[in-house]
């Protein structure tokens, strides 16, 4: 379970924070030398390890602090390596793939000496090997018949539910689909916490899980058989900074072999449970039983099929749009009315305005999981629309209400002196004179639902977001890029087509 | 000849302060009455009443004979032309656009529209190529006569005149005054003009009503002003004004 359960926007904003915080966590962590640093990622069972480490470290009489969830492989690497933490768990398949970089296999004692040339211990295996596997419903299963990763072959009309960490990485899906001759017709990516719901519900047939997951027993589901040796080796361990007093070593050291398989699923299903993860690891104090059951495979690196980079780019951009274009469409076409009720002041007025300033405060991951239990909207590409929607709305309405307000009382007399309908003065004098302001406020939403668009990758609905979700979680700057260049690129296209819709569309007497 | 506008026990308060006070007035027909007084005495309220822009708390305004009443008030409007100080010309419409605004709301025959224009343009001595400019584009003396045009365009029968030339230069506004009195001669016009200047007020009004705090305080001519002043305000009023004359 190296990988991370709620992957996403949270871990971008906290890489963002700790990069930028680099220089004060150097000053708070000498200050603070004196006690350990223990770091976690952000999924159950590297919070229990976590916890597991700080009770042993107390345990031998050494003050150690456990700073939860901090992020990713790459955040947790980049904390130890500068001296935030000076401890954190971690598997050797993801140190090789990952940090070192490596596509072949190395062998334990590799991966020690190619860490300690960067100032970090490495210790024994912990005892148990949490790889990818291949998991679903039990029932769908036993009704199709299906053990093994090789029975997929069959079964081309299945789909496949699968996070985007899985579908990027050197040892993930696509060399997995080579390696068993697997051609699904039907394969989205999808957030690994939500993509449990969609198995339950049927929207996926097949997902990637971890071989430790508390959710395989809880949710009813069977592993199907890694038949060919497919997946590499992942032993917990936990990498340590050399600067730490031997004592803490030592400490560390005995937990060496102790936690099996079993008694890791067992850790993990307390903490997933009773969301405790103190009490989880204390269970691993009390018993010490466990049964050691050790997996054979190999990495496979090539990813010598799939599409091309342009053909990608050309995909994510598109689909980017889409989601952007058209739900901006409907903010327009929603916000500008609501705007003008708003801008008539009175209860209604202050309730449109207050309630499109409370979507807005709702950050946009929140805004996302609040939609996806709703009945119509789910996983799917309406769930992304109707969030980007809801945060387009408010700079429009706003700004129509405001543009509105703005046009000074003797131009609004003259225009109802004049005798002017209620329609004409609204189409042929207050709409125009308001036409600066609403645009602005449509060009605010538009960048904004560019950016946010990036978001809808969390929950299948693709766009620039994919490159940059897989990147992070595969600490891999090159991926990350390729969504997040585009995506800068296309917020400054769009400002710039908005500045020339203002040419076109606001009167020449306006811009005197 | 009976009055075209007839104001009967009319009061209007804006919280608790009397905006004005059971006002009694006529605007007879073909003739210049002219609304004097301080700054903040009513003057204008009693104009927005008129047009409809506020409704009158009690008492009753009669236009040509029938009351004003809310739900009638556009065909009202339609007969009634209105100039604001700064001209109230809309910033997004060239000169011909809000000349034009309404007549072609109404949907008056292209011809007809462009011909009256014309006439316009020679009765307010308004250059004709200049109406393809917007209001920013415009002088201060060209906007007021380019809104005259507007207020005229459907041949009203009340012209509604608040400060119109309170925010122009002394030598603009002498040649506006000038203008002003000339078309509304050659128009046989009914107009309420509201001014602060009692220069202006003598030149161009048949009729001068001196306002003050919400009431009407003397009506008259100049001459029955300045020599049957009917209190000392009314006198202040006439040596406030004179003495700034003479310097």
């Amino acid at each position: 379970m190296r990988r991370i359960w709620n992957p996403g926007v949270q871990e971008w904003f906290g890489r963002i924070l700790i990069f930028s915080w680099i220089p004060g966590f150097l000053i708070f962590s000498a200050s603070a030398s004196e006690q350990v640093q223990i770091g976690s990622k952000k999924f159950t069972e590297s919070y229990v390890l976590g916890e597991i480490a700080k009770r042993t470290l107390t345990d031998a009489g050494i003050s150690a602090e456990h700073r939860q969830g901090m992020g990713g492989t790459i955040i947790l690497w980049e904390a130890l390596r500068s001296g935030q933490i000076d401890v954190y768990p971690e598997y050797t398949g993801t140190i090789t793939q990952e940090i070192l970089k490596r596509s072949d296999e190395l062998t334990f004692e590799q991966i020690a000496n190619e860490l300690g040339k960067a100032g970090i211990g490495m210790t024994e295996p912990l005892g148990f090997n949490n790889t990818y596997a291949l998991v679903m419903l039990r029932s769908r299963a036993e009704e199709l018949g299906l053990h093994t990763i090789t029975n997929l072959k069959n079964h081309p009309e299945l789909k496949f539910g699968l996070t985007h960490e899985f579908l990027d990485r050197q040892d993930g899906w696509r060399p997995l689909a080579q390696h068993y001759q697997l051609n699904p017709q039907n394969v989205i990516g999808i957030d690994h916490a939500l993509g449990y719901g969609a198995l339950g519900k049927g929207s996926v047939d097949v997902k990637d899980a971890y071989s430790t997951d508390a959710k395989i027993s809880e949710n009813d589901l069977v592993v199907l058989e890694d038949d060919r040796q497919f997946f590499p080796q992942y032993k917990a361990v936990f990498l340590f900074r050399y600067a730490l007093p031997t004592p803490a070593i030592e400490a560390l050291r005995k937990l060496e072999g102790t936690i099996k398989e079993a008694k890791m699923t067992r850790l993990n299903a307390e903490a997933e449970r009773t969301k405790n993860y103190t009490r989880a690891a204390n269970l691993y104090f009390e018993d010490s039983s466990g049964s050691t059951r050790l997996r054979q495979g190999y990495g496979v690196a090539s990813n010598a099929f799939g599409e091309t980079f342009p053909h990608k780019l050309a995909r994510w951009t598109a689909r980017h749009l889409e989601l952007a274009a058209f739900s901006l469409l409907l903010s327009v076409l929603v916000g500008i009315p609501l705007g003008i009720f708003a801008s008539r002041g009175g209860a209604i007025g202050h309730a449109i305005l207050g309630f499109a300033g409370i979507v807005q405060t709702i950050p946009s991951l929140a805004l996302l999981a609040l939609l996806v239990p709703l009945p119509f909207f789910g996983i799917s590409v309406r769930t992304a629309i109707a969030a980007l929607f809801l945060y387009g709305l408010l700079p429009i309405v706003r700004n129509t209400a405001t543009g509105l307000q703005d046009i000074p009382r003797a131009l609004r007399e003259s225009a109802i002196a004049l005798g002017l309908s209620p329609a004409a003065r609204l189409w042929q004098i207050h709409l125009p004179m308001a036409s600066r302001s609403i645009l602005a406020g449509i060009k605010t939403s538009a960048v904004i639902n560019v950016g946010t668009a990036t978001l809808a990758a969390l929950i299948g609905a693709g766009g620039l977001g994919e490159p940059i979700l897989s990147g992070l979680n595969l600490n891999d700057h090159a991926t990350i890029l390729q969504g997040a260049i585009p995506a800068a690129i296309l917020a400054l296209l769009v400002q710039s087509l908005f500045d020339l819709l203002d040419r076109v569309l606001i009167p020449k007497g306006l811009r005197l | 000849m009976s009055a075209l506008v007839q104001l009967v026990g009319v009061s209007k308060t804006f919280g608790d302060a009397a905006a004005v006070h059971a006002i009694d007035l006529s605007v007879e027909r073909g003739k210049t009455t002219v609304l004097i007084g301080p700054s903040g005495c009513g003057k204008s309220t009693l104009l927005r009443l008129i047009i409809g822009l506020l409704q009158p708390d009690s008492g009753q305004i009669q236009f040509d004979g029938t009351q004003l009443r809310a739900d009638k008030i556009d065909i009202v409007r339609r007969h009634v032309g209105y100039v604001i100080q700064e001209g109230g010309l809309f910033p997004h419409l060239t000169a011909r656009g809000n000349i034009l605004l309404m007549a072609r709301h109404l949907g008056r025959p292209k011809n007809e529209m462009l011909a009256r224009l014309s006439e316009l343009c020679a009765l307010t001595r308004f250059p004709e190529n200049l109406l393809g400019r917007y209001p920013l584009e415009l002088s201060g003396g060209q906007r007021q006569r380019v809104s005259l045009m507007r207020a005229l365009m459907l041949s009203p029968e009340l012209l509604l005149l608040d400060e119109p030339l309170g925010a122009l230069d002394p030598l603009v506004r002498a040649a506006l005054q000038k203008d002003l009195k000339e078309i509304f001669a050659r128009l046989r016009q009914t107009a309420l003009l509201v001014t602060h200047d009692l220069a202006e007020a003598a030149y161009l009004g048949d009729e001068i009503v001196l306002v003050n705090e919400g009431r009407i305080v003397q009506q008259g001519s100049l001459a029955d002003l300045r020599e049957k002043p009917a209190s000392s305000f009314v006198s202040e009023f006439i040596n406030a004004q004179r003495s700034l004359a003479v310097i």
